[in-house]
């Protein structure tokens, strides 16, 4: 059984003035339950209606300032703190790289959370059943016309009185709008055979259409993708250079930067005298050598040189590098292992830098002197 | 619906062209190389009203818009500075040497680049551009107001009809001519120095600095009875103008540091840098401060747009604002450091002074509302 209950009084006006005026008066006869709905925003309702300023503004403030927040927070700790990476040779907090993604978020969480908060605190998402909704009233003022209405649930509320009042204003169509308690009462009809038709055609065209593009299309022309192109590739042969091939020399006379040629290859018993390490061990160069030996050294030799590192037993097991061969070598001869490696040790001078290689070695020093202390070490 | 300018203000405008004008004889004879760039910075300034005003009147007709009706002639008196801005450029014709560098022969023949750049940026080319660019401006301006003047004796339509065409041809040309504009007397300061968004950068000031003073003068005129049908709707738009073009100058000030510091080329850069020495840094912080945030932050509420008082301490501030900018522009080319004097506080008052005898001209010969304009009616009783 549906129970058919009054909801409003509505009337329609044909201007922006009239329901301007017409708002006005309404509150000024005293009535609190009411509402207008307009085509387009009207200005000028807010004051006409004696509303209180919107709230509205403060979550968009709130938002917007999340979002420009949360994208200077997240650019900081990543570029400062998780994955400083040195970009186009500037600091690692550039900060007018963030600007504008910064401005992007910051209006997006602005607009989107506004209009989801104004869908949760003022239309009481998720009830989306409204009295008004799918009438004559709504049909109108949603493409031409401006209404008004007044509640049943006001305290000054009479049907034949606020009739009249409509009429003095100068309103057209003044009609009742009902409504239907049990459908009020029904809640949302989620599972409506046509809603859930319709996702499912939405659903298929949508991944139809993805599918569409990224296996059919994007392989038809004008895509070029680089797999194609025309390039150069090392170790191969190219058209493009007279002499047919693809990796060039460098310059004649030129040393490329950071690769200074070594020139000490296969002496390493006499390099020694001539090679001196260049740094001092302070704080800062052992720190380094430290961090430089934990990454590239250690997997092999182990963390404290001993050669028992958890790779022990698959390889020819490296030497420990505590051995009295190694604690009497120069700084230098350690330099050339690490530089051009030594029976199964690879050379390590593309990994590590040159500066890197002396400070690793100071570290070394300071794991044998523990290992080995003399007894004025101990005072 | 003619009112002229109250005598008192038209003695003002008078006192300060020629108070103006004896500050432009004696920088000239004091320090010509200082003056004439001070000179650079007065004619883009009056340039920047002049154009900007047409480009409203323009935009106005384009876009149909109706709010703007009962106030376009503001614009159209505005839009006649465009006959008096070649003049106050006249002098600096005689001391290019003294602004441009391109100029000196000898030393574009040793330039790579100035050698380049020699069938753009050589001085017969320059004085070509000079006078078609006016030439232009001056013809729409002309057939503009020509048009909405017979509007108010014949009231016809196809007058309207016929400006909106003349708009269409006029915006890209506006776009084009103003970009040279830009290019030849900003950018070409420093001749090694280039940057494709210059001219939409002096776009931006240029709209603002026009849309300011129209605002002023409405708002003035409002108070003083000249315009009184005017409501809060109309002045709101106003402001919702000057509060856009506050943002798009950022917006594109910005985007023209963003790519310059992110390529991080010297010949590009080194134009930042002199911006950032010698006390120019504090220049540039407070132009940041001055263009930007404040005017940002005093015209975000919505009832600042509609207060009159607002309004006309914002539309001051912002031609100030503009002025910093020129100076920003301009001044770091005459020399490094900060250059201030007499001469860069006085040479502004000549172009106040125009403005306002301008304005008194054009008053006591036209309407001051279009009375013709078939969108007045609906204009007056414009409803946001």
């Amino acid at each position: 059984m549906s129970t058919k209950q009054l909801y409003s009084i509505t009337a329609l006006f044909d201007s922006p003035d009239e329901i301007i005026h017409a708002a006005s008066e309404t509150s000024k006869a005293g009535y609190t339950k009411y509402d207008v709905n307009t085509p387009y925003p009207v200005h000028g309702m807010d004051g006409a209606m004696q509303l209180k300023p919107s709230r509205l503004g403060f979550f968009a403030m709130a938002f917007g300032l999340l979002g420009a927040v949360s994208a200077i927070g997240f650019m900081t700790w990543v570029t400062l703190i998780e994955y400083p990476l040195v970009i186009g040779g500037k600091p690692f907090w550039s900060w007018p790289a963030f600007v504008p993604v910064s401005f992007e978020l910051t209006v997006l969480l602005a607009s989107v959370l506004s209009v989801v908060a104004m869908i949760v605190i003022y239309f009481k998402f998720p009830n989306n059943a409204h009295p008004l909704h799918d009438t004559k009233y709504m049909k109108a003022v949603s493409s031409d016309k401006f209404g008004i209405n007044i509640q049943a649930e006001d305290p000054k509320f009479d049907e034949k009185a606020v009739t009249e009042f409509f009429k003095s204003l100068g309103g057209k169509e003044i009609t009742p709008v009902y409504f239907d308690e049990d459908e009020l009462s029904h809640g949302q009809k989620l599972f409506d055979p046509k809603f859930i038709g319709i996702l499912a055609v939405v659903a298929v065209i949508a991944s139809g259409t993805t599918y569409f593009i990224f296996n059919q299309l994007m392989f038809m022309p004008p895509f070029n993708w680089m797999m194609t192109q025309e390039k150069l590739k090392a170790q191969k042969p190219s058209e493009l250079f007279s002499d047919g091939i693809g990796m060039r020399n460098p310059v004649d006379g030129t040393v490329a930067r950071g690769f200074l040629p070594y020139p000490f290859k296969g002496q390493l018993d006499s390099v020694g005298k001539y090679l001196v390490n260049p740094l001092l061990p302070t704080k800062e160069v052992l720190e380094t050598g430290k961090q430089k030996y934990l990454t590239f050294c250690s997997p092999c030799h182990g963390n404290f040189a001993q050669g028992d590192s958890r790779l022990r037993g698959q390889f020819p097991n490296p030497p420990t590098l505590h051995s009295d061969k190694v604690r009497n070598w120069h700084d230098g001869n350690i330099y050339h292992v690490i530089t051009e490696g030594q029976n199964v040790m690879p050379s390590y001078a593309p990994q590590i830098a040159r500066d890197d290689r002396w400070a690793i070695i100071h570290y070394l020093r300071a794991l044998q002197r523990a290992q080995n202390a003399k007894e004025s070490d101990f005072k | 619906m003619k009112k002229e300018l109250p005598s008192k203000v038209k003695n003002i405008g008078w006192a300060l062209l020629f108070v103006g004008i004896v500050i432009y004889v004696i920088g000239y004879t004091v320090n010509p190389r200082e003056a004439a760039f001070n000179n650079v910075i007065g004619f883009l300034f009056i340039t920047s009203i002049a154009v900007g005003s047409i480009f409203l009147i323009a935009l106005e007709y384009i876009a149909g818009a109706v709010w703007s009706v009962p106030m376009r002639r503001v614009n159209e008196f505005l839009g006649g500075l465009v006959l008096v801005a070649p003049l106050v450029a006249l002098p600096m014709f005689f001391h290019l040497h003294d602004i441009f560098h391109w100029t000196d022969l000898g030393a574009v023949g040793t330039d790579e680049l100035l050698k380049g750049k020699q069938p753009y940026l050589n001085l017969n080319f320059f004085i070509i551009r000079f006078v078609v660019v006016f030439a232009l401006w001056n013809l729409f301006y002309w057939l503009f107001v020509r048009n909405s003047l017979k509007q108010d004796l014949s009231k016809d339509q196809k007058l309207t009809t016929q400006n909106i065409r003349l708009a269409a041809v006029f915006l890209p040309v506006f776009a084009i001519t103003l970009t040279v504009t830009a290019v030849d007397w900003a950018m070409s300061l420093e001749p090694h120095w280039f940057s494709t968004i210059l001219g939409v950068y002096y776009f931006s000031g240029t709209v603002l600095a026009a849309v300011a003073t129209a605002t002023y003068i409405i708002v003035k005129f409002h108070e003083n009875g000249y315009l009184q049908n005017l409501k809060r709707d109309h002045f709101y738009s106003l402001g919702a103008l000057l509060f856009a073009f506050i943002n798009f100058w950022a917006y594109i000030a910005f985007s023209q540091f963003l790519l310059i510091w992110y390529a991080n080329l010297p010949e590009e850069t080194i134009w930042f840098m002199k911006r950032w020495e010698g006390g120019m840094q504090f220049v540039s912080v407070l132009l940041i401060i001055v263009h930007f945030a404040v005017p940002y932050f005093l015209l975000l509420p919505q009832e600042a747009k509609m207060n009159l008082k607002r309004l006309k301490f914002m539309s001051i501030w912002i031609l100030f604002a503009h002025l910093l900018d020129l100076y920003w522009l301009v001044m770091p080319t005459y020399a490094n450091g900060v250059t201030i004097g007499w001469m860069e506080i006085g040479f502004p008052v000549l172009i106040v002074g125009l403005i306002i005898v301008m304005l008194g001209y054009k008053m006591k010969r036209h309407n001051l509302v279009p009375v013709g304009d078939p969108k007045l009616e609906r204009g007056l009783k414009f409803r946001l």
